[in-house]
């Protein structure tokens, strides 16, 4: 019983690390048709501008001010990713806009591959460790088989997980930037007609998945402590496996996608063989789509006229 | 006097075709102008074409003294030309409020809620539907809702595509009814194109004729009513006993 209630605080943890990834995943496609190939690597370079920066930032400060370098390293972080972000769009997928559908994707597969190979020379192929810097927790049950650990980095990587969609979700669906988004989801011909700059609310989209995939980042750098080029790509292909798996558009089907991918993954590990965890998780996912092929909260292409 | 809007030798397309082939036409401030023509004349083209999508090829569109041809589409409604579009483009997945607002993008937040309450006063029924969402609404509904969105952006010129298509009798004469009175009581400016040409051409001061991308006629709403030719080809038999009655 302890074992299993580990497994699921460790779960929804790595859940909601694919979660944030998965959002930027789900908002563009939502907005452009496309599935942005880069944004697992956009993560990837958040993690490794994190651990710049930490080292950085205590090299300079010491050790003694952790909680505020941490803070520090997020900012900066979120900005360099933001940064790119706006530049990929601007430079891969604007000029293409209007060419044909393909087009873009294989220009975000080809960044992908650029933003690997940029870090894999600039920073080394080997992996780069940073040991625990958050340490200790609270001990929630101590029984016959174990104990459950909720440790300060669980609870740290859940609560920033649950302010962010909340903020998300209101920035989304109250504010006019959200506003003007959904409309240029549902038709950018008549969102421009109405005085909404299109391209602008492209680019935001962008920007707002790069800062979720930054803090994404961050934190995946603080719990898991070994980040090397590589990690972007099954992140974020796992991420854009729940993006689908939540139904891809919708922003709380990523989350949840997240979730689930996260929880599958873990207990799979925890119960079965570790090696075939992937296997598993892509497994269950092709069953799902036979069943529900739009996802579990997705919207049916198909729409009156 | 010099035009609100003025297109003068417009050719625009949608790539390979070529729709408009050289238009000229004026719409003066506070005039209602309408725009006749068959299926597949270029009307909608050309209504696109102000809004700079698609661009125009060649010639040029002036709004207030302004070349706007090359200017990107999303400013035209900032400069007050606002577009009930082909199709009604009503965002389906949003709420009848939420389109609302959206209409209202270009415009200062403190005139929300006056605004909205004088749409409401327009058409009554979308006050009913207010948390309902777009593509629940009827046909006619939409229609409403398409003209009172473009009309939140407080425009100077309306540009309206068919409002009649495929509405009953009813919906249709109290669409163009709150046209003509908001073309009296605040001189907005209207440019209208129609299929439905007896109503059109009652309603507006004056008419073009368009066949194939090309204007072929043009004169004031009753002088095109009179006419031969367009009677034989817009008006069918039935409703010519009722134009002259």
């Amino acid at each position: 019983m302890e074992y299993f209630i580990q497994q699921l605080i460790n779960g929804l943890t790595l859940g909601s690390i694919y979660g944030l990834i998965a959002i930027g995943y789900t908002m563009v496609y939502g907005i452009i048709g496309m599935i942005n190939f880069a944004h697992g690597d956009v993560f990837m370079i958040g993690s490794f501008i994190a651990l710049t920066a930490f080292l950085l930032l205590t090299s300079l400060f010491g050790p003694a001010f952790l909680p505020v370098v941490l803070v520090l390293v997020l900012i900066i972080t979120m900005l360099f990713c933001v940064a790119w972000g706006w530049s990929i769009e601007k430079i891969a997928y604007r000029p293409l806009r209007g060419s044909f559908r393909l087009a873009p994707l294989i220009t975000a597969i080809g960044i992908s591959i650029v933003l690997q190979n940029f870090v894999q020379i600039s920073q080394g192929a080997r992996v780069k460790p940073l040991p625990p810097q958050i340490q200790g927790g609270v001990t929630l049950m101590e029984g016959a088989t174990g104990v459950v650990q909720l440790s300060w980095m669980h609870m740290i990587i859940i609560a920033t997980t649950v302010v962010l969609m909340t903020g998300f979700s209101l920035l989304i669906s109250r504010t006019s930037l959200g506003r003007a988004q959904r409309a240029c989801e549902q038709d950018r011909k008549m969102a421009a007609l109405l005085g909404i700059d299109v391209d602008r609310t492209i680019s935001l989209t962008f920007v707002m998945g790069a800062a979720l995939a930054a803090v994404a980042g961050f934190m995946f750098l603080l719990r898991y402590g070994v980040i090397d080029f590589y990690i972007g790509f099954l992140a974020g292909i796992k991420a854009f496996t729940a993006a689908v798996l939540g139904g891809i558009g919708s922003l709380p089907g990523a989350m949840l996608g997240g979730l689930l991918i996260g929880l599958i993954e873990t207990f799979w590990s925890g119960y079965f063989p570790i090696e075939y965890k992937d296997v598993a998780t892509f497994s269950i996912l092709v069953v799902l789509l036979i069943f529900l092929p739009s996802g579990l909260l997705g919207k049916p292409e198909v729409e009156k006229v | 006097m010099s035009a609100l809007l003025s297109v003068e030798g417009v050719a625009a397309g949608y790539g390979k075709i070529t729709a408009l082939h050289g238009v000229d036409l004026q719409i003066h401030a506070g005039e209602i102008v309408t725009l006749i023509g068959a299926n597949g004349a270029g009307k909608s083209t050309l209504m696109m074409t102000i809004c700079g999508s698609p661009q125009a090829r060649s010639g040029r569109v002036v709004y207030d003294g302004r070349d706007i041809t090359r200017q990107p589409t999303h400013l035209t409604m900032r400069q007050g030309i606002a577009q009930s579009p082909e199709g009604r483009r009503i965002f389906q997945r949003m709420t009848v409020l939420e389109n609302l607002r959206l209409g209202a993008s270009v415009v200062s937040p403190e005139y929300f809620d006056a605004d909205l309450a004088r749409m409401y006063d327009l058409f009554p029924r979308l006050k009913e539907r207010e948390s309902q969402r777009g593509g629940t609404l009827s046909g006619g509904e939409q229609q409403m809702l398409a003209i009172a969105r473009a009309l939140m952006g407080r425009p100077k010129l309306l540009l309206l595509d068919e409002p009649s298509l495929g509405l009953a009798p009813l919906i249709v004469r109290h669409i163009f009814e709150v046209i003509r009175e908001l073309n009296q009581r605040e001189g907005l400016t209207v440019f209208l194109v129609e299929q439905n040409a007896f109503h059109a051409l009652k309603l507006a001061h004056r008419a073009y004729v368009m066949v194939n991308g090309r204007i072929t006629m043009s004169g004031t709403g009753q002088d095109l009513l009179n006419n031969d030719d367009v009677r034989a080809a817009y008006l069918e038999g039935g409703r010519r006993e009722t134009a002259g009655a």
